[in-house]
C-alpha cells in the first residue's frame, strides 16, 4: 500500500498512529476504544483525558490481569505518547515514550517508540539525541515504519553535515513506496552539501523525472526541476536551465517561481521573446504572489529590450496601478491585524472545521492580510504558534464551559440537599426500628438452623413437640410432681394414667419425628428464602440510604477546588494567548511591511522604467515622422 | 534590474533550504519558549478535565444506577452507517447521526460512548435501531431488542454493528 508523506518538503514528516491503535487485534477495554474513537478523528484532548484516566486507574489496581486493559497496556501506554506527540506536548510524549522503551515491551513496539522519540529530537532539531533514539532500534522493525526510519535517519544525517552518511541511507531508499520521490530529491541535496555537483545535478534529473501521479510526489518532482534549474541559472548555464524549468508543471505548486526562473534564463540568452511567453503568463496570476509581481515588472522590461518601448510602457503603467493597489491593500491589513481581526479570524470555529482552512481563510473578506502570508503561515515555526494559539482557544473555551457548569452542581447538590435532609430523619427512626427487628429474626433464625442440625444429628423428639403437646406434658409433670410422696390407690391409679398419657405422647413424639423433622426443614428453608429477601430490601435500603447521601455529602470541595483550578489555568491561558497572539501580529506585520517595501521598491523602479520607455517610444515615434 | 530578479530566484532555492523546510526565523526563541508554556498549561487542564470527569460522574451518574453504551462496529466491515437509536424500556436514550470522520473513526477500531444515564437495578430492555446504506447505495433500517439486568454496580453495554446480510447478527450486544 502507499502511504503518501505529508509535506512536499520531504523533510517535515509524518506523525501518524502508526501501529498502536487499529483493528491488528479484538479490542476488550471499551475506555481504550474510546479514547482511540477521538484519536481517529483528531481530538486529542478528549483522546488524552480518556487514556491518562484509564491508565492511572489501571496503575492503581491491586491485580492489574483481570481488568481489560491489562491485554492493551503495551499499546495503550504507547499510544498516549503518540497522543501526546499529535496534541503537540513534546515534553510529556518523550517522557512517556521513554518509558515505554525503558519498559519491558515487545521489541516491535520498542522500536517503534525509539522512531518517535526519534523524530521528536529531530522536530526539536536535537540532532544528537534524535541519532542516539534511532541507535536503539535494532531486531524485528515494524513493517510499516521501516522506510520512515530510514528516511528519518538520512534527514537526521543532512541536518547534521554528514552528507556522506545520508547518501549511503537515500540510496537504499530510491526504491521506496512511500519515499521513492522525496528519497531521490534529498539524495540531490546531500550530493550537493558533499561538494559532488556534477553527481548532485544528474540525480536531481531523475528526481525531476520520476513517474508518478501522487500530489505530493508530483510536487516534489517538480522541486527537483526547479532546483536543478536555478543551480544552472546560478551558474550561468542559462540554456541548459531552462528545459529544466520548463519541466516543471504549470498547475504545480512551484510554477510561479519556475516561470519567473524560466524568463530570467531566456533574457540571459537574449531570447527576450521567449521571456515574454513566460512572463506574460506569470504577469496574470495572484497578484499577491512574490513571483507574479517580480513578473509585472520584467514583462516590461522584456519588450524594452525588443524595442517594443510603446508596450512597455503600458505594462509599465499597469504594474505601477497594481502596486499601488497592493501597497493600499497591504496598509489595510497591516490595520486589520493591529486592530486584532486577523486572529479573531483564526479562531473562527466553521473556518477551521476544513482542512484546508489556512486557503479558506483568504475567502473572508474580513481578513485580507491573509491572501499576504501564505507563505509564513505554512512556514513551521509560525504554524507552529498559529498551532498553540488555536490550541490555547480551544482550552480556554472549554474552562470558560467547565466554569459555568460549577454553578450548576452547587445548585444540584442543593437541590438534593433541600430534599433529602428533612426526609431522611423519619426514615432513619423506621429503618433503626426494621433493623433491630431484623436483627431479632436473624437470631431467632440462626438458632433454629442450629437446632435443626443438632437434631440431624442427635434426634431430640420432644423439640419437635407442638405447642399444646409441650403444654400437655408439662402439665402431665406437674401432675407427676404433686403426686410425689403420696401413697394411695388413687395416687396410683393417677400415676398410671399420667404415665400412659405419656407414652401416648412419647409414641406420637417418636413416630412422627421424622415427619415432622421434614417439615420442620422444609419450613425452615421456606423461612430462608424469607429471610434472604429481608436482607436484599434491607441491603438495597443501606445502598438507598447512602446513595441519597452521597447524592449531597462531600462535593464542596471539590467543586471549590476545582472552581479555583480553572480560573487560574483561565487566567493562565489568557495570558498566554495575548503573548503568542501578539507574537503572531509581529511577526504577521513585520512580514507585510517588508512586503511592502519591496513593492514600494518595485514602485520606483516602474516609475523610472516607466518614464524611460514613453521616452524611449516617443523617440522612435519621431524616428518614424522623421526619417532623416 | 535582471540581476535583481535573479538573486531572488537563487537565494529562495538555495542548497539547503529545500530539505530543512521553508522555516523562517521568526522570532523563533520567543516562539520556544512560549511552546514549553503552553505544554505546561495542556498538562494542567487535562489534569481538570480528569478530575472534573470523576466528579460529574459521581455526582452525575452514580454507579448503583449508572448505564453506559458504547457503540462499535465489525472489523473489516465496510457499510455505511449514517445513524442510530437506542430506546431503553421503550423510552428514547440517544440518537446519533454520523459523520464521515466518526463513522471512519468506528471503522478504524475506535469505539463510540452513545449514552451514559441513570437505571434502576433490575431487568430492562435496550432496543437498537440502526439506518445505513449498502455498498451498492441502497439504503437499509435494522432493528434489536435486548433484555439485560442493571445490578448495584455500573453496567456497560457494548453495542457491535454490521452490516446487512448476516442475519440477525447484525447488531450485537455483549455485556462489559
Amino acid at each position: 500500500m502507499r502511504r503518501a508523506p505529508s509535506s512536499v518538503l520531504g523533510l517535515l514528516l509524518t506523525v501518524g498512529l502508526a501501529t498502536s491503535p487499529g483493528r491488528a487485534e479484538e479490542l476488550k477495554d471499551l475506555y481504550f476504544g474510546e479514547a482511540l474513537y477521538h484519536a481517529h478523528q483528531g481530538q486529542f484532548f478528549e483522546a488524552l483525558e480518556r487514556l491518562d484516566t484509564e491508565i492511572i486507574q489501571y496503575d492503581e489496581l491491586d491485580e492489574p490481569e483481570l481488568d481489560t486493559l491489562y491485554y492493551h497496556i503495551d499499546d495503550a501506554e504507547f499510544s498516549l505518547g503518540d497522543f501526546e506527540l499529535r496534541y503537540r506536548m513534546h515534553h510529556r510524549a518523550g517522557r512517556a515514550i521513554k518509558a515505554v522503551l525503558e519498559g519491558a515491551v515487545d521489541e516491535v513496539i520498542r522500536n517503534d517508540a525509539a522512531y518517535r522519540l526519534a523524530r521528536i529530537h529531530f522536530q526539536k532539531g536535537q540532532m544528537a539525541d534524535a541519532l542516539r533514539a534511532l541507535g536503539r532500534i535494532e531486531g524485528k522493525i515494524p513493517e510499516p515504519i521501516r522506510d520512515d526510519i530510514e528516511f528519518l535517519r538520512a534527514n537526521v544525517y543532512l541536518a547534521e553535515g554528514r552528507p556522506e552518511e545520508s547518501v549511503d541511507v537515500l540510496k537504499r531508499l530510491q526504491d521506496s513506496d512511500s519515499f521513492g520521490g522525496f528519497a531521490a530529491y534529498n539524495l540531490g541535496i546531500a550530493y550537493l552539501q558533499q561538494g559532488r555537483r556534477q553527481e548532485a545535478l544528474e540525480q536531481l534529473d531523475r528526481a525531476g523525472q520520476i513517474s508518478t501521479d501522487d500530489p505530493a510526489e508530483l510536487a516534489i518532482r517538480d522541486k527537483s526541476n526547479l532546483v536543478l534549474g536555478t543551480i544552472l541559472l546560478e551558474s550561468d548555464e542559462f540554456a541548459k536551465a531552462i528545459p529544466y524549468l520548463n519541466r516543471v508543471r504549470l498547475d504545480g505548486p512551484f510554477s510561479n517561481q519556475a516561470l519567473l526562473s524560466s524568463g530570467w534564463a531566456s533574457l540571459s540568452i537574449e531570447k527576450a521573446d521567449r521571456a515574454v511567453v513566460s512572463w506574460s503568463i506569470l504577469a496574470e496570476r495572484e497578484v499577491t504572489d512574490r513571483a507574479t509581481q517580480e513578473a509585472m515588472l520584467a514583462l516590461p522590461y522584456a519588450y524594452g529590450r525588443l524595442d517594443v518601448h510603446g508596450r512597455a510602457a503600458i505594462y509599465y503603467g499597469r504594474a505601477l496601478d497594481s502596486f499601488s493597489a497592493e501597497i493600499d491593500k497591504l496598509n489595510e491589513s497591516i490595520d486589520s491585524i493591529r486592530a486584532g481581526k486577523f486572529l479573531e479570524a483564526l479562531i473562527r470555529e466553521e473556518i477551521r472545521k476544513d482542512k484546508d482552512w489556512v486557503i479558506r481563510l483568504r475567502s473572508l473578506p474580513e481578513t485580507p492580510e491573509t491572501y499576504y502570508l501564505m507563505q509564513l503561515l505554512a512556514s513551521h515555526d509560525f504554524q507552529a504558534g498559529l498551532q498553540n494559539y488555536l490550541d490555547l482557544a480551544d482550552l480556554q473555551k472549554k474552562l470558560r464551559t467547565w466554569q459555568t457548569s460549577f454553578d450548576s452542581y452547587d445548585e444540584m447538590v442543593d437541590i438534593r440537599l433541600d430534599h433529602f435532609d428533612p426526609l431522611l430523619p423519619d426514615v432513619d427512626t423506621t429503618f433503626r426500628e426494621l433493623d433491630s427487628r431484623l436483627r431479632l429474626r436473624t437470631e431467632q433464625h440462626k438458632m433454629l438452623v442450629q437446632r435443626r442440625d443438632d437434631l440431624l444429628t442427635t434426634p431430640r423428639p420432644e423439640f419437635l413437640a407442638t405447642r399444646e403437646e409441650q403444654a400437655l406434658l408439662a402439665r402431665l409433670e406437674d401432675l407427676e410432681t404433686g403426686l410425689q410422696g403420696t401413697d394411695s390407690s388413687l395416687a396410683n391409679s393417677l400415676r398410671q394414667r399420667i404415665a400412659r398419657l405419656k407414652g401416648t405422647l412419647t409414641w406420637t413424639l417418636e413416630t412422627e419425628y421424622h415427619d415432622r423433622l421434614t417439615r420442620f426443614d422444609r419450613n425452615l428453608r421456606e423461612l430462608d428464602t424469607a429471610m434472604a429477601v429481608a436482607r436484599k430490601q434491607y441491603d438495597e435500603y443501606v445502598r438507598s440510604r447512602q446513595a441519597a447521601t452521597h447524592s449531597y455529602t462531600g462535593y464542596e470541595k471539590p467543586i471549590n477546588r476545582l472552581r479555583v483550578r480553572v480560573a487560574k489555568a483561565t487566567a493562565n491561558i489568557e495570558l498566554l494567548m495575548a503573548r503568542q497572539g501578539r507574537l503572531l501580529e509581529i511577526v504577521a506585520i513585520d512580514e507585510l511591511i517588508v512586503r511592502r517595501e519591496r513593492l514600494e521598491q518595485y514602485g520606483d523602479k516602474a516609475r523610472f522604467a516607466l518614464a524611460d520607455s514613453y521616452d524611449r517610444a516617443t523617440q522612435a515615434q519621431a524616428n518614424i515622422g522623421d526619417p532623416q | 534590474m535582471s540581476r535583481i530578479g535573479r538573486i531572488a530566484t537563487i537565494t529562495l532555492f538555495t542548497l539547503c533550504a529545500a530539505a530543512t523546510g521553508n522555516a523562517q526565523d521568526i522570532s523563533g526563541k520567543e516562539m520556544k519558549s512560549l511552546d514549553g508554556q503552553v505544554q505546561e498549561i495542556k498538562s494542567d487542564v487535562l489534569s481538570i478535565a480528569s478530575e472534573l470527569g470523576n466528579l460529574e460522574e459521581r455526582l452525575l451518574y452514580p454507579s448503583n444506577t449508572q448505564v453506559a453504551v458504547f457503540v462499535s462496529i465489525e472489523e473489516d466491515d465496510t457499510f455505511r452507517l449514517d445513524a442510530i437509536q437506542i430506546e431503553i424500556d421503550g423510552e428514547l436514550a440517544t440518537h446519533h447521526i454520523y459523520s464521515f470522520k466518526e463513522l471512519e473513526a468506528l471503522q478504524k477500531g475506535g469505539v463510540q460512548r452513545a449514552y451514559t444515564g441513570n437505571i434502576v437495578t433490575g431487568g430492562h430492555e435496550l432496543r437498537i435501531t440502526m439506518k445505513g446504506k449498502h455498498d451498492n447505495g441502497k439504503d437499509f433500517t435494522e432493528s434489536g431488542s435486548f433484555a439485560f439486568d442493571k445490578g448495584v454496580k455500573p453496567k456497560t453495554l457494548g453495542i457491535t454493528l454490521a452490516g446487512p446480510g448476516l442475519g440477525t447478527n447484525g447488531i450485537r450486544v455483549g455485556d462489559w
